[in-house]
């Protein structure tokens, strides 16, 4: 383990109902009901965030992570997609039982979200302003020019030059850093507790990408907010990290704090993962890759859904799911050999 | 080092910028590529990174004779491409070879793979009669590690690195002897991205290709390539082999580059040496006058607003970069 | 069945059953295929396409050899039959006549129906074959030429597009076939599809256009022109097939409006006329008789409707055909 102290939220309680969690979600499953039979994209996963803390989602596509962010916000597409089970606590109150009104009052001001293609997440054809002002007019009842006055200071917050001339722009008129940095201004509005970026920088180019990370952790520490940062890059999870959950297929199969799992991953598919990457710092590495395709979720493997392309592969695997074991602190893992793997040198 | 077998010369690509109805007035120029040279060694892998907007498309485009060039050279085995007959330009093709970036819009969804890998060969017939067609293009699914069998099905059967697979199978078919790779992998979730990372090395030491291998993720790069150029706002900034690029960058665009990407390593997130930019690429169709980059730069000086810098080796540069401050400094493994 | 993506020295030799990405069709017979017959094979599945294919064959049947459907004359007019209503006995008695009734001029409606196919059938057809072939023309050549003749042919379709058609046809028809004239079936036929053509194309010039814009940027377009192709081969093996649905479906719904079309210009005077039969002529002519004959205009406007809905259903089954994901 590492020595360098890292902010953790408290661990679940032997009753797994610890109340003290800013947002929990618990089991929860999803499957999406298409033309060719039911896929299930989310299979029991649970995960909590706290105030102040960051939260790594790491997956690649089809894991299950952005679908679970939706779920959470409340704008899984219905149908095909339907929640089967379990509970998002937001504060202690399931969002999945609440009443619609009371849900939309969440959004935004309890849990608000930065999506990875902002040129499609704003409306085009109103200036960024307004956009803004209309959020304080509608959900805080202040009167436009009031509304305004708070867009400027929200576009200043996020470091955008000229802020007050700039608001009377329409989004097309921003560049791609700028315009991910408009709807973090957004979803910052109304002061959420916690933020879900899902994949925030996958569009930008790395000198762009380096500057939201910094400004999203800025704002993380500055308001002491929880944040969800879904991604597939491993880099980046590495730059701003506190904990990171592993999906795989639909499940997490690796939860750790963030030196723990790159220094000792103790999940197959995390250590493959983590082997698989070309590195800045090394030369001629050879590139180890992970055999087969990513399963298809109309038909998970048996046992272990990793269990095709595994290496460590087993009998056992194919036949029984691992469950995911707790090894001490805030780290698990969902496989058969997680105890000699977390036990190796 | 072994022979060049491609040369590009000032290679300039400007996109005039037009407004009006009927009679379209060119209002201005984006300046997409502005004055590019490389050299590509047979056997070797060239580099090209750069942010979106840097060029790096274009000059695939134009190595590939889809756009013309405003001006400028590209040399193959010491022929100029672009002044041959179309006669001979076609057979010419034949030896330089494209992979795209993106593996679900580079395939044609109404023909079979079948057909798509077997088109090179409708193209230029005399290069395989037609009865052996059909078995070579099931050799070449299975050099690429796809199951022959599935010649008959259609691109949307299969998954993004598969796809990659048949777009590289396509452009093996003429057994090219340079293959321009533009963004092979940045459309591959990470673990498919070594898979076809790993193909491209097998393949070029099993048919001697040359790469030249445009990507915006600086690892990959690192990890494929011989020699790197980098590109900004459509010149090339600075050029050495993979060492001189990463280990002893000396443009401090390259530097900023580098330290932007982050490391898959948390121990090193509290040492590492962090150069931010400042704002935003300028757009190509108004770059700044003199050095490009002084815009976003750290040590510029009145000498950069007013003086283009040169490509060249410096006193303090060992290889070519476009920098009147030139300096090495090592940001990947410092700490 | 195995779409292994193993090709790598590192990945273990274990065979692992790997899941493929899609749900795969049942394996066929193993010989080269393409588009077309792969399109055809999946035509011949659908219900869809299956009717529609029984009912147009009928109806092309009925516009070609109308003799084998009914035995009357459709212009023998006797007024003492005059809006008789149909005898439904008829329905089940070879060679009796009246069997949709007969119209104000005595003359059978059955057989007018039958006969009138022809006419109906061959200005609907050929007027959206002809567009098709027209406008798709020269929408490929403005859209994947761009540039002046792009300018040009949009400007020049342009003064078509500005004319309302009714006004347009009106003009045209009565000019080179006055309201009083007694032009020739033939003459008055093909004037009637010209004029449809030339009042049509712009808009199907104008779909397609759109289509090969959008098609021509696509990268496997751009793989194609890399890989030597010349624009002919680029345009009719890569942009055309990705980019000629959107006209099949007008086209298919513009059939029938055609049809309709065809009806109002008859009822003008400068459409289709005496001697000829059409659809469009029978329902212009029962309109002042709706309430006291609904059957001179029921049986063709039900002919109408079905032939039209025959060509929609059409063109959407082999729209989904040609589409591979759809399968």
């Amino acid at each position: 383990m590492s020595d360098i102290k890292v902010k953790t939220a408290p661990v679940l309680g032997v009753d797994g109902r610890s109340a003290g969690h800013l947002l929990e979600i618990e089991n929860l499953h999803v499957e999406f009901r298409t033309r060719d039979g039911v896929a299930k994209v989310i299979n029991g996963v649970s995960y909590h965030v706290d105030a102040g803390e960051t939260l790594a989602v790491l997956g690649e596509s089809g894991s299950g992570k952005s679908v679970t962010a939706q779920t959470i916000m409340g704008i899984l597409d219905t149908p095909p997609g339907f929640v089967t089970n379990g509970s998002i606590r937001f504060r202690g109150k399931d969002l999945l039982t609440m009443g619609k009104d009371e849900r939309r009052l969440v959004r935004g001001e309890g849990i608000a979200m930065v999506f990875q293609d902002a040129l499609s997440a704003l409306n085009p054809v109103f200036t960024v302003g307004f956009q803004i002002a209309e959020l304080f007019r509608k959900r805080r009842g202040m009167s436009r020019a009031d509304g305004y006055k708070r867009a400027t200071e929200l576009l200043d917050l996020v470091k955008i030059p000229a802020a007050k001339t700039r608001l009377k722009d329409y989004p097309h008129q921003f560049s791609g850093g700028m315009r991910q940095r408009v709807m973090i201004a957004m979803a910052l509005a109304l002061d959420p507790e916690v933020l879900i970026a899902d994949e925030p920088t996958t569009a930008l180019d790395v000198t762009v990408q380096a500057q939201i990370m910094d400004l999203l952790a800025e704002i993380r520490r500055d308001r002491n907010m929880g944040m969800i940062l879904i991604t597939h890059d491993l880099g980046v999870v590495a730059d701003v990290a506190d904990r990171i959950a592993v999906m795989y297929a639909g499940r997490i199969v690796e939860q750790a704090d963030v030196h723990a799992l790159y220094g000792k991953p103790c999940h197959p598919y995390t250590l493959a993962l983590l082997d698989s990457l070309p590195r800045l710092d090394l030369k001629g590495q050879e590139l180890n890759t992970i055999k087969g395709l990513p399963p298809n979720l109309l038909r998970i493997p048996s046992g272990c859904a990793f269990h095709p392309r595994c290496r460590m592969a087993r009998d056992i695997c194919s036949t029984q799911r691992p469950a995911l074991l707790e090894l001490g602190g805030v780290r698990s893992s969902a496989c058969h050999f997680a105890e000699e793997l977390y036990g190796r040198e | 080092m072994s022979e060049v077998i491609l040369e590009v010369r000032d290679l300039v690509k400007h996109f005039p910028i037009r407004q009006g109805v009927l009679f379209k007035r060119v209002i201005g120029q984006i300046k997409a590529v502005d004055g590019v040279s490389l050299d590509l060694h047979k056997g070797e892998t060239l580099g090209i990174v750069g942010e979106s907007g840097c060029g790096k498309s274009t000059l695939a485009k134009l190595l590939m004779n889809l756009e013309k060039p405003t001006s400028g050279e590209v040399r193959y085995q010491g022929r100029d491409v672009l002044r041959l007959n179309p006669a001979d330009q076609r057979r010419l093709r034949r030896n330089i070879q494209l992979v795209m970036q993106d593996p679900y819009t580079s395939l044609n969804p109404r023909m079979t793979v079948g057909d798509i890998v077997g088109e090179p060969f409708d193209i230029h017939p005399d290069v395989a009669p037609k009865r052996d067609r059909r078995r070579k293009v099931q050799e070449l699914l299975d050099v690429v590690g796809l199951n022959p069998e599935h010649i008959n099905r259609y691109p949307h059967q299969f998954s993004g690195g598969q796809r990659q697979r048949i777009g590289i199978a396509r452009a093996l078919a003429l057994k090219p002897e340079v293959i321009v790779c533009d963004e092979p992998v940045s459309a591959l979730d990470v673990s498919i991205q070594a898979q076809v990372m790993n193909l491209l090395d097998q393949l070029q030491n099993e048919f001697n290709l040359s790469y030249i291998f445009i990507a915006h993720d600086l690892s990959v790069v690192r990890h494929i390539a011989d020699r790197v150029g980098v590109m900004y706002l459509g010149k090339m900034v600075e050029v050495g082999t993979d060492d001189d690029i990463y280990v002893r960058p000396t443009h401090p665009y390259t530097q900023a580059l580098l330290s932007a990407v982050p490391v898959p390593d948390p121990t090193v997130r509290q040492h590492k040496a962090v150069i931010r930019l400042e704002g935003d690429v300028p757009s190509p169709a108004n770059p700044p006058s003199g050095c490009r980059f002084r815009t976003r730069c750290w040590k510029a000086q009145e000498i950069c607003a007013t003086e283009p810098p040169l490509l060249q080796i410096r006193p303090t540069s060992g290889h070519p970069s476009a920098c009147h401050f030139a300096q090495e400094k090592d940001v990947v493994h410092a700490g | 069945m195995s779409s292994p993506e193993v090709a790598t020295p590192t990945a273990e030799a274990a065979p692992m059953p790997v899941t493929p990405a899609v749900v795969e069709p049942a394996p066929r017979k193993d010989k080269p295929r393409s588009l077309w017959t792969d399109a055809w094979y999946e035509l011949r599945r659908k219900p869809l396409f299956v009717i529609s294919a029984i009912l147009i064959t009928l109806f092309v049947l009925m516009a070609a050899v109308p003799q084998l459907f009914t035995s009357a004359d459709p212009l023998a007019a006797d007024l003492n039959r005059s809006l008789t209503p149909p005898d439904f006995g008829a329905w089940f008695q070879f060679g009796k006549q009246g069997q949709f009734g007969f119209d104000l001029q005595g003359a059978d409606i059955y057989a007018r129906t039958i006969y009138g196919a022809r006419a109906s059938i061959l200005v609907g057809l050929s007027a959206v074959i002809g567009n098709m072939l027209l406008g798709g023309f020269f929408g490929i050549l403005s859209g994947y030429l761009g540039g002046w003749t792009d300018t040009l042919l949009a400007r020049f379709g342009d003064i078509f597009l500005g004319l309302p058609f009714v006004l347009g046809a009106l003009v045209i028809l009565s000019t080179f076939a006055p309201v009083q004239s007694n032009p020739s079936a033939f003459r008055i036929t093909s004037l009637v599809i010209l004029t449809f053509i030339a009042l049509g194309w712009p808009s199907f010039a104008r779909i397609m256009r759109a289509a090969v814009l959008s098609t021509k940027q696509l990268d496997y377009v751009h793989a194609a022109q890399a890989l030597g192709a010349r624009p002919g081969r680029v345009i009719f093996r890569h942009v055309l097939p990705n980019a000629i649905a959107p006209m099949v479906v007008v086209g298919t719904i513009t059939l029938g409006a055609y049809i309709g079309a065809e009806a109002t210009l008859s009822f003008l005077g400068v459409g289709l006329r005496q001697p000829v039969v059409s659809w469009g002529i029978m329902i212009g002519d029962s309109r002042q008789y709706m309430e006291a004959a609904p059957y001179m205009m029921a049986f063709p406007a039900a002919f109408l409707a079905i032939a039209v809905l025959s060509f929609v259903m059409l063109g959407d089954a082999v729209r989904d055909a040609l589409d591979p994901k759809l399968r």
